[in-house]
């Protein structure tokens, strides 16, 4: 889309703000709607609609599919420590209650964890499904 | 309709609708997943693989009534369950009664957050969450075995994207 003018600057305008849009919803699914789920898909749309835009080939040295690849599985990770790291400290697993001095704290980090973890793998799992899907049958000539 | 674009966008637009309902109905949280999953990025995933496999949807090589009576046969079924079905919204619903008063009332003291959705979600339904995520995870898992042409380095990767002019 080399000639798109005014659909790459509107992308050039819009991805950044996107990004933002998905850190809001992720950090602040606590007391509005979102979450983890919502912000990872919104995180990757961003990176989608600049490969649509600007091709998949440029979205990929931004950000490569080694690293969504890497981010699917950092999340799940990410989530199953909390659990593990809650058995440790002597709570049973996802127990957050444990995880500062008093219930309700430990239990504000624990979901913050998690809905990273979950936002994590989202993120990646969407932005990697999209570099084979888009990538398939262009970039082997 | 032969147009698979059509098709995609089609469906697109169901998705979008769907979550303009589950709004009316006080499901933000689904509302939200729907517009940026359904209609955001299947639309786009599914556009992408129209691009590869055509845009034309081939003739069927057998009668149609066949399916047309599964369809129907499968709709008129799950209709017939819907009678069954208490009233949208009544309060004597069982849904209202098993768990749902505890969440309402207790999780503000026991969990925090002012949206109960979260609290559900990541702590008291943690691990169904967890085994969501996993399912997500192993979903890539299974995209990147039958699509990812693995064995390239990134290096190679993006040497063959900048001679096709593309990187």
């Amino acid at each position: 889309m080399r000639d798109q003018i005014i659909l790459r600057i509107a992308t050039k305008v819009l991805v950044p703000l996107i990004l933002l849009f998905a850190l809001y919803v992720q950090f602040h699914g606590d007391y509005g709607p979102g979450g983890g789920f919502q912000a990872g898909v919104i995180f990757a749309a961003a990176f989608i609609l600049y490969g649509l835009v600007y091709g998949v080939g440029q979205a990929q040295m931004v950000l490569s599919l080694r690293f969504a690849r890497a981010c699917a599985a950092l999340g799940v990770l990410l989530y199953a420590s909390v659990g593990v790291v809650a058995l440790l400290l002597g709570g049973n697993f996802l127990d957050y209650d444990v995880l500062a001095h008093d219930p309700v704290h430990g239990q504000h980090n624990g979901i913050l964890l998690v809905e990273l973890g979950v936002g994590i793998t989202v993120f990646g799992v969407m932005v990697a499904i999209f570099y084979s899907f888009a990538g398939r049958g262009r970039a082997d000539s | 309709m032969r147009n698979l674009f059509a098709v995609a966008i089609l469906a697109g637009i169901y998705s979008l609708l769907s979550a303009g309902v589950f709004t009316v109905l006080d499901a933000v949280d689904v509302a939200f997943t729907e517009a940026a999953v359904g209609a955001g990025i299947a639309t786009v995933l599914m556009l992408g693989t129209l691009s590869l496999v055509g845009w034309e949807a081939k003739a069927a090589a057998h009668r149609p009534f066949l399916p047309l009576f599964v369809v129907i046969f499968t709709g008129g079924t799950l209709i017939y369950g819907t009678l069954d079905m208490p009233p949208l919204g009544g309060p004597d619903n069982p849904v209202h009664h098993h768990v749902v008063p505890r969440y309402i009332e207790e999780s503000p003291q026991e969990v925090g957050p002012p949206n109960i959705v979260t609290s559900v979600l990541a702590s008291y339904r943690g691990y169904d969450t967890l085994g969501e995520t996993t399912v997500v995870f192993t979903a890539v898992v299974g995209v990147l075995l039958l699509l990812a042409r693995f064995g390239i380095s990134r290096h190679e990767e993006k040497r063959r994207w900048r001679r096709r002019g593309l990187g």
